[in-house]
């Protein structure tokens, strides 16, 4: 057992070396998200008609399914710092806070991959019928 | 660490006045909340339906844009439940636009002056209230036959 304190513990020992990478990270996404978003606002605002067989044959094209994916995995890249911030701050319960981290990576993992999934399947295969 | 919750505490955010910088920070953890839950969720729906072809997109417009006027009762309460959450997702995705290029300004050390910053905090929320009106009338005037 160490009884030591906390800040004890880890007095002396230096940084642990990624202190910056979190805030750094926030904001390299957050500008990729502003041109991703505007991007995206863009398009739906010029989008001539939202049948669903144009919008098919919109988002299949390479130029539109690309900023796509990169909008997905950006955006929640994004929020998963943003999230974890949250809880962070207000989830002060150790068992509470790991389970909620937890929670939030699987979230954000998942729905991810699943946008990526959907709009890589429609650009390489077409819509169904 | 003893925790005692019945220390007493120093006092806490209800003794100060609410100014904007203040709304501004509260504000962009709520909006970006609300964009990361409802507003990705809604877009990977919308995408879904996209790739599972006409018959998904037809559901997907029965609930979330418009059900017609045969439309059930529950798909009616979704149309305004969306209708609701597209305001508020729009809203939002302004609001942590605004705030979110305000912080990057800070973040170079710039607009720490105590007007300056009071000025561009009132800045932001003025332009996303601003912006979702735009969005709103558009979208009211275009699909929803509205003005």
């Amino acid at each position: 057992m160490d009884s030591r304190t906390y800040i004890g513990r880890v007095r002396g020992l230096g940084s642990a070396k990624h202190g910056g990478e979190h805030w750094l990270k926030q904001r390299l996404t957050a500008i990729g998200n502003v041109l991703l978003t505007t991007w995206f606002v863009l398009s739906l605002l010029m989008i001539p008609s939202f049948d669903h067989a144009a919008l098919a044959q919109w988002l299949a094209q390479p130029l539109v399914a690309v900023p796509m994916i990169l909008m997905i995995a950006n955006i929640f890249a994004h929020a998963r710092l943003g999230l974890q911030v949250l809880i962070e701050d207000y989830v002060h319960d150790d068992g509470l806070k790991f389970a909620a981290m937890t929670l939030l990576n699987f979230y954000v993992i998942a729905s991810a991959v699943f946008g990526i999934f959907v709009v890589a399947k429609l650009a390489f295969t077409g819509a169904p019928a | 660490m003893a925790k005692n919750p019945n220390r007493p505490l120093s006092p806490h955010l209800q003794v100060y006045r609410w100014s904007p910088q203040m709304a501004i920070s509260i504000f962009h953890r709520a909006t970006g909340f609300v964009l990361a839950t409802a507003g990705m969720m809604t877009l990977l729906w919308w995408l879904a339906a996209i790739g599972g072809g006409a018959e998904s997109y037809a559901t997907f417009q029965q609930y979330v844009v418009s059900a017609g006027a045969d439309g059930t009762a529950l798909q009616m309460v979704s149309n305004w439940f969306f209708r609701l959450v597209a305001l508020a997702v729009t809203f939002s995705f302004f609001q942590h636009l605004a705030s979110g290029l305000r912080h990057l300004v800070l973040d170079i050390g710039a607009g720490y002056e105590l007007k300056t910053n009071r000025l561009w905090a009132s800045v932001a929320f003025i332009a996303a209230i601003f912006a979702t009106a735009l969005v709103a009338l558009f979208v009211a005037s275009r699909f929803l036959g509205v003005l």
